[in-house]
């Protein structure tokens, strides 16, 4: 094999990587990159994703004396102070999942219910998911 | 008293560090050796000098010396001595003088524990390591003193993140950093070997120091996962979040590096290519120590937000990295090419592992920085998750673990692949039987699953094949065996927690609950209050199929200090699976009974995660620390 038939192979190596590489990314990030929402543009319908069946990411407080447990799944409702909104979630509880406190949801809407597949609460007492802090703001609320 | 002797020897290790780069610069410029061998000493003072500062913030946070802003923020009189010695790194000042700390540690090492290294090159090294340890001197100093006071000093601190409060999470930052800021002396080689004549004879001496770095960044991988698993409470061991994806892609990187340097050292081959990726490694994990360093991102690592700290390390990291990559493209043509090698043959086994590591990193950097640059040009907040990465990073690491078993038995510069393959066969047919078996054992479950148990098998099979001509005189292949077979171990222990299964039920207190064959009994709980923490500790039984009784105790802790509520997970192996238990606060159930929530899982192999990921690093270690000829 010639000098120049091994940088053939090399180049042509590199752009299938490149090519293949590139084609992942994107089909990837496409279908798996979920947009932030609060309570108000999901109660409204005011966001692109409207009657899609993409992923979302839902942050705010959840609602004081509005949780209930039903056997493995639990329902609250997360609040940006302006509208609120209910949601379900079965599975593990985050140890910082409270009532009255910050909270990021991942997951659906199925008609007027965000169906949560992921719950994360805040990792300490001084944090504030900046997710959470962004859906507080229009409210006045300092976080 | 103390804290202020450390903060001033801080000050003159950033002196040393800019005195160590110009004397071994200036001196192997000029080819003076007496002020190269001075510029080994101020390496030295430089590391002596921030041991000092690192042990003055030790003995402040082990004395609760609370007029210091550091300790108060993360300390407690009642916090358990071990962690309020680890609580030393557990803040972002503390971490960054950790960091500098093993910085300047292998500057060190490079000036006195590499005495068959050229001089000059040595230096240079040293250089660049100095200018390197300058720049985050500074940025202590000026953005994260860790020993500024407070006044009035408050009388109790405020102790530290109990997520933090684990022996696993203590020791993890040190191996992390070892690793993380281990490729700093790879770096450091790689800008010397561009600035002297004739590079190609000396890329050898990169090896050592690229395996030392690559165990300790593996060792410590390894034990940040082995602690979420267990202390995170929700039973997953990897959870790509943008911290952890931090400290994979240097780590991906170096492993990489590892490779080509094989094929460099030994045919001069990919000899660009190698210093290049030499760069990258530490540049990668820079980027690293930005992203986690600089509040960008959210996660469990980040700390307070100061955005003075963000810009310092990015102009930093454009520093070093734009300077290195300057150098690279005066200097690299310098270099020879590559001599020949045929399409089948190991040169092109290493070609191929480079092409599928790379663009796994490339793909991770992408979806890592994604949200960041989104974000930056429209304002919409997107996060990139767990599926983005298993649909990118995932079908370009399964085929290099394939290609992993062949390489090794392929010649230099041109083989046969019929033959190598024949040799294989054995492997083949176990990764087979090792489906069909698992199929029958476990039904369908997993495709994953499946083709990871397939895959971990086959390299297993492939490292005994491998193993076996050398059977003997393995010592100069036992790094190798080590490192593949232990990828073997984890790729089995990954493929087996996809095989999880999960039940979370409620329980009253002493009621019974039944799955499938297991029962579970909710026996008891006793008050079994820590120094700074009350805690509720449940006594079950698991009682499964074979009647043999577990005796399992899970806790459920609150750290007043912080408020903050903590679940302490009971776990049980046999090796061949973890009994995983964790139990919830107690909650008012509807009908008005007081139930706590109890998540009860059965995680097959996922032990062998962690011991594969620890074999590697021995392989690695073996590697960097084996006499060479």
């Amino acid at each position: 094999m010639t000098k120049k038939q091994a940088r053939l192979y090399g180049l042509l190596l590199f752009c299938l990587g490149l090519g293949t590489a590139a084609g992942l990314v994107l089909y990837a990030l496409g279908d798996n990159m979920s947009y932030f929402r609060t309570p108000t543009e999901l109660v409204t319908g005011a966001y692109p994703e409207h009657g899609s069946d993409h992923s979302l990411r839902l942050g705010g407080l959840v609602e004081k004396n509005s949780l209930h447990h039903e056997g493995d799944t639990i329902t609250f409702r997360v609040t940006d102070l302006k509208n609120s909104l209910t949601v379900r979630y079965s599975g593990t509880v985050p140890d910082l999942f409270r009532e009255g406190q910050g909270v990021v949801a991942t997951g659906k809407m199925s008609g007027d219910v965000f169906i949560a597949d992921q719950l994360l609460a805040k990792h300490d007492e001084k944090y504030m998911p900046p997710e959470v802090a962004k859906a507080l703001q229009p409210s006045g609320i300092a976080p | 008293m103390i804290p202020e002797l450390g903060f001033y020897v801080t000050i003159l290790a950033l002196i040393t560090s800019l005195l160590q780069a110009t004397l071994t610069l200036t001196g192997a410029t000029r080819g003076i050796s007496a002020l190269m061998h001075a510029g080994c000493r101020a390496a030295l003072a430089s590391f002596l000098l921030v041991t000092l500062a690192f042990g003055a913030l030790m003995a402040a946070h082990v004395s609760d010396d609370f007029s210091v802003m550091n300790v108060a923020m993360n300390s407690h009189t009642l916090k358990p001595l071990l962690y309020k010695i680890t609580g030393t790194w557990a803040s972002h000042e503390g971490s960054m003088l950790l960091w500098v700390f093993i910085l300047t540690g292998f500057g060190a090492a490079l000036a006195f524990t590499a005495p068959s290294m050229p001089l000059a090159l040595r230096a240079r090294a040293i250089g660049v390591q100095g200018l390197t340890g300058f720049g985050f001197l500074a940025f202590i100093l000026f953005t994260s003193n860790p020993f500024a006071r407070l006044w009035p000093p408050p009388e109790q601190g405020n102790d530290l993140n109990p997520l933090l409060q684990d022996p696993g999470l203590a020791f993890h930052p040190p191996f992390l950093y070892l690793g993380y800021v281990g490729f700093s002396s790879v770096f450091s080689l790689a800008a010397a070997l561009l600035m002297t004549k004739k590079a190609e004879d000396h890329v050898a001496y990169l090896r050592p120091w690229a395996l030392a770095a690559w165990s300790a960044l593996t060792f410590g991988i390894a034990m940040g996962s082995w602690w979420a698993y267990y202390e995170l409470g929700w039973g997953g061991y990897w959870f790509w979040d943008p911290v952890e994806n931090a400290a994979l892609m240097p780590w991906l990187a170096g492993t990489a590096l590892l490779h080509s340097l094989i094929a460099s050292s030994q045919r001069a081959a990919l000899l660009r290519w190698t210093i290049l990726l030499a760069i990258l490694a530490f540049s990668l994990s820079l980027l690293g120590t930005f992203l986690v360093r600089s509040g960008v991102l959210t996660s469990v690592h980040s700390f307070a937000v100061d955005p003075r700290r963000g810009i310092f390390v990015l102009v930093l990291l454009a520093l070093a990295v734009g300077g290195a990559l300057t150098l690279y493209a005066l200097r690299a043509g310098t270099l020879p090419e590559s001599p020949l090698f045929a399409p089948v043959s190991r040169e092109t086994a290493l070609l191929l592992n480079n092409l599928f590591l790379c663009t796994a990193c490339a793909t991770l950097v992408t979806g890592t920085l994604y949200p960041l640059l989104l974000n930056a040009l429209t304002g919409d907040i997107v996060s990139v998750g767990a599926p983005y990465f298993n649909a990118s990073v995932l079908p370009l690491l399964i085929p290099a673990a394939m290609l992993m078993v062949i390489g090794p038995l392929l010649k230099w510069r041109a083989d046969e692949l019929r033959p190598v393959l024949r040799q294989l066969t054995i492997a083949l047919i176990l990764a087979a039987a090792c489906v069909v078996i698992s199929l029958y054992v476990c039904g369908y479950h997993s495709a994953l699953g499946l083709i990871g148990f397939a895959l971990g098998i086959w390299v297993l099979g492939g490292v005994a094949v491998d193993g076996r001509r050398f059977i003997g005189q393995l010592s100069p292949h036992l790094s190798r065996l080590l490192a593949h077979g232990g990828l073997g171990l984890a790729i089995l222990g990954m493929s087996g927690s996809m095989f999880s299964e999960e039940h979370i039920l409620h329980m009253r207190l002493h009621d019974i609950a039944k799955i499938g064959a297991t029962t579970i009994t909710f026996a008891d709980v006793t008050i079994a209050d820590g120094p700074n923490y009350d805690s509720a500790r449940g006594t079950f039984f698991i009682t499964p199929r074979d009647g043999t009784s577990l005796t399992m105790q899970p806790e459920q802790r609150f750290y007043p200090t912080q408020g903050m509520p903590l679940s302490h997970v009971a776990i049980r192996t046999n090796l061949l699976a973890d009994t995983y238990l964790s139990m919830g606060p107690e909650e008012d159930e509807d009908d008005g009974s007081k139930a706590r929530a109890v998540r009860f899982a059965i995680n097959p192999l996922v032990p062998w995660i962690w011991i594969g990921g620890a074999v590697m690093a021995m392989g690695g270690l073996w590697g960097a620390v084996r006499k060479r000829r």
